[in-house]
């Protein structure tokens, strides 16, 4: 592409035409503070934290949004544009409840961060009116505190942009403006897919889920309790964040050590789960293609999606395969198979997942995830909780040793670990339908085509003879391309892959946030799943049917895949929901 | 602060909802059709209550909180319905300085809602305006165009008795 030539602060800079002054900046290590901008998502240049003087302009411009172009003399830093920015923060301080000793962003705040770094003496300096806020406690998954929130958008962008839902935006005018609900509605009334994106988004304390590490204590201090926990695969990719870790850091070991330090009983892996879910599902798609059943097959792993499709597009309910997800499954394994063996009563198991995921506290309250007669999960924390809860109990996570899962629910495949990035479960599905469907061994795992950040994927593949046919999406907004193909009959798929969250669990709502300044620069969803792929390439075995411990769990228990017990634990069902 | 909401029960008849039906068939395909499609149901039924903004949202695919985020922004837009009785209350600076946000303050008192609103009855509604030139009469308030003026909170009973 053509470059452009500029000067930023007297440096010559080139930049890629169509670069914004943001971009240009960046390419010459300098940076420009900004809050409400979020690349592709929020880009209303409404906050006047990018402010820059453009030799010849006028005014001040939005650096986030502004084109470069050649010969521009662009000055980031001068003494008033300092000021000026100073006196917008403090403007939006202003409204701002600080409460930042107890506030669950503090540290991680952007609004802190920025105050630090201009220099914000004085936050109180234009304090006066107070607008009237409310705090949303209706979701079982979050909170929504508009006392902290700027009014910045980046959540209701990607709410309406990325997920396609739009269910909370911006109400009313001037100073009275928040962001809301349709007529006030209370989040768990509107058709909010639990995704927690905004939360993800959410430069401050405004947003964030709903808090269970006092129930995990509880738990584990009950000696009456048998507590157990499995971590999803992308907690391990991310949860070094939090502990001042790059980027990319798989930190598997040092969850598994932490965990055990935290006290519970047991150290199991939802990766093994997530194998089991690959035996089922492959099994009800061989069935599906060679019964006539319901094509194209839908996975139903990620609950924000499942969530989704019974409010928006109930009618395709039945294209969703039957399994549980794998958190769900664990548990009903937990409280079966596994209470049996040790004899303990399921009543006495407490079932903890840690999860990147705030959907998963509103799955585990869903009809028909109760396998032994007790929720298959009690409860369910997000890879952030989980950070809290080690910082809490005095764990010091970059000294700890690197140790294993335990038996037998600890044992997985690369197949179960690539399950938290886009495409990962239809690549850990087609390892075991394939070779179940030739007879042979496949020559090469992996199936390159599904791989990536890219929204929608197709692949074809011809297996045993057939042309097999599958799609992969991720982000809702992109599930919709597919849906709406399925609805119109121009779908000639096999089988879909569809995850909640753009990139997949990696991505998801209940993962570390990452400050917008790097997020706008660093594909977060490719850094991370590269994680789990690489976590794959290193296991000795990665293939679901492979895993000694699954089988042994069909041999002694289950009996084969889809088998009148396996359906009886590990499958549920869905409900219609309304728009709203 | 939330936008008033109505607690008068929605009446809207098969033909408003025609009509709207209509209306959005015709404009849905054009760009930036949110504003003029809320103009026209307005202009149907008077007010933009959850149903109405339902019935656009479900038709064009646009979200309920996005078509409640327009209706909010825009004071011309309005949640709830005028009532049989449109009583306007003037709050220009004569009849103000002569005691009008007494009298104003007393309605809401009075009837039990706020300004913008109507009574759960659809009986009377309640809007403050700016100066209607009476300010002769100060304090002034219009009761579907009829004037009262040189008004006292005292006389309020009275003068809403004549609409029952």
């Amino acid at each position: 592409m053509e470059n452009i030539n500029l000067k930023i602060n007297g440096l010559s800079v080139s930049a890629p035409a169509g670069s914004t002054i943001l971009e240009a900046a960046h390419i010459a290590g300098i940076k420009i503070p900004t809050l409400c901008f979020l690349k592709d998502i929020n880009e209303i240049g409404a906050c006047r934290m990018c402010i820059v003087e453009i030799k010849g302009a006028r005014n001040l411009t939005a650096a986030c949004v502004h084109p470069i172009s050649e010969g521009m003399e662009v000055l980031t830093n001068t003494p008033q544009l300092l000021n000026a920015r100073k006196r917008t923060l403090q403007l939006i301080l202003s409204n701002h409840k600080r409460e930042c000793l107890s506030c669950v962003r503090s540290g991680q705040c952007e609004l802190q961060q920025l105050s630090q770094e201009l220099g914000v003496a004085d936050e109180s300096y234009f304090d006066g009116l107070m607008p009237e806020t409310t705090m949303d406690t209706s979701a079982t998954h979050m909170v929504r505190d508009n006392s902290k929130c700027i009014l910045c958008r980046r959540c209701s962008a990607v709410c309406e942009k990325v997920q396609g839902i739009g269910v909370i935006g911006p109400n009313n005018r001037g100073f009275d403006s928040f962001i809301g609900t349709a007529f006030d509605m209370g989040l768990a009334e509107t058709s909010c897919v639990s995704c927690g994106q905004c939360i993800t988004a959410c430069p401050t304390g405004a947003l964030y889920e709903k808090d269970f590490i006092d129930d995990v204590l509880t738990a584990i201090a009950d000696p009456s309790k048998h507590v157990i926990v499995q971590p999803a695969p992308s907690v391990r990719a991310a949860l070094g964040e939090e502990f001042g870790y790059p980027m990319g850091t798989d930190v598997e070991g040092k969850m598994a050590a932490a965990l055990r330090r935290i006290g519970f009983d047991k150290v199991f892996d939802t990766d093994f789960s997530a194998d089991l879910t690959i035996m089922e599902e492959a099994n009800e798609f061989l069935g599906r293609v060679t019964n006539g059943g319901v094509l194209p097959m839908i996975t139903s792993c990620s609950p924000g999606w499942v969530k989704y499709c019974e409010h928006y597009y109930p009618d395709l309910l039945a294209h969703l395969s039957s399994c549980k997800s794998p958190q769900q499954m664990f548990g009903a394994i937990a409280k079966t198979y596994y209470a049996e063996k040790t004899g303990i009563d399921p009543k006495d198991i407490v079932c903890v997942s840690v999860m990147p995921c705030t959907a998963k506290k509103f799955e585990i309250g869903r009809e028909d995830q109760n396998a032994a007669g007790v929720p298959d999960v009690d409860i369910s924390i997000t890879t952030r909780e989980l950070a809290r809860l080690i910082k809490r109990v005095g764990i010091d996570f970059t000294m700890l040793p690197e140790e294993g899962f335990d038996d037998p629910l600890g044992e997985s495949t690369g197949a179960g670990v690539i399950f938290g990035a886009t495409g990962g479960v239809m690549e850990a599905a087609l390892r075991t339908a394939v070779e179940k469907l030739t007879g042979e061994e496949l020559a090469k795992l992996e199936f390159e085509d599904v791989r990536g950040v890219e929204g929608v994927k197709e692949a074809m593949y011809q297996v045993a003879g057939m042309d097999v046919k599958v799609a992969v999406a991720s982000g809702l907004s992109n599930a919709k391309i597919l849906l709406d193909k399925i609805r119109a009959g121009e779908a000639d798929y096999h089988f879909i892959e569809i995850m909640c969250c753009p990139g997949g669990c990696v991505n998801g709502g209940g993962q570390p946030q990452v400050h917008a300044d790097i997020r706008n620069f660093v594909d977060v969803r490719a850094v991370r799943a590269k994680v789990l792929y690489d976590n794959d390439a290193a296991k000795a075995i990665r293939k679901s049917h492979e895993n000694p411990s699954i089988l042994k769990l069909y041999e002694e228990y289950l009996g084969e895949p889809g088998s009148e017990k396996a359906h009886h634990i590990l499958h549920t069902s869905y409900v219609e929901r309304s728009v709203n | 602060m939330p936008a008033a909401k109505t607690t008068v029960p929605f009446s809207g008849t098969k033909e408003q909802e025609e009509s709207l039906l209509k209306v959005i068939a015709d404009l849905k395909d054009e760009k930036g059709a949110l504003m003029p499609i809320l103009q026209k149901a307005q202009d149907i039924y008077g007010y933009l209550p959850i149903e109405v903004q339902t019935m656009i949202s479900n038709e064009t695919g646009i979200p309920l909180e996005k078509i409640y985020g327009v209706v909010t922004f825009y004071s011309q837009f309005s949640l709830n319905p005028k009532g049989k009785y449109q009583i306007s209350v003037c709050l220009g600076t004569a009849c103000y300085v002569k005691g009008s946000g007494e009298i104003y303050n007393a309605l809401t008192q009075k009837l039990g809602i706020e300004g913008g609103e109507c009574t759960s009855d659809g009986k009377f509604s309640l809007d403050a305006c700016r100066c209607i030139g009476a300010c002769g009469l100060a304090p002034v308030m219009t009761i579907n165009g009829e004037v009262h003026g040189r008004l006292t909170v005292d006389m309020l009973d009275d003068i809403l008795a004549q609409y029952e």
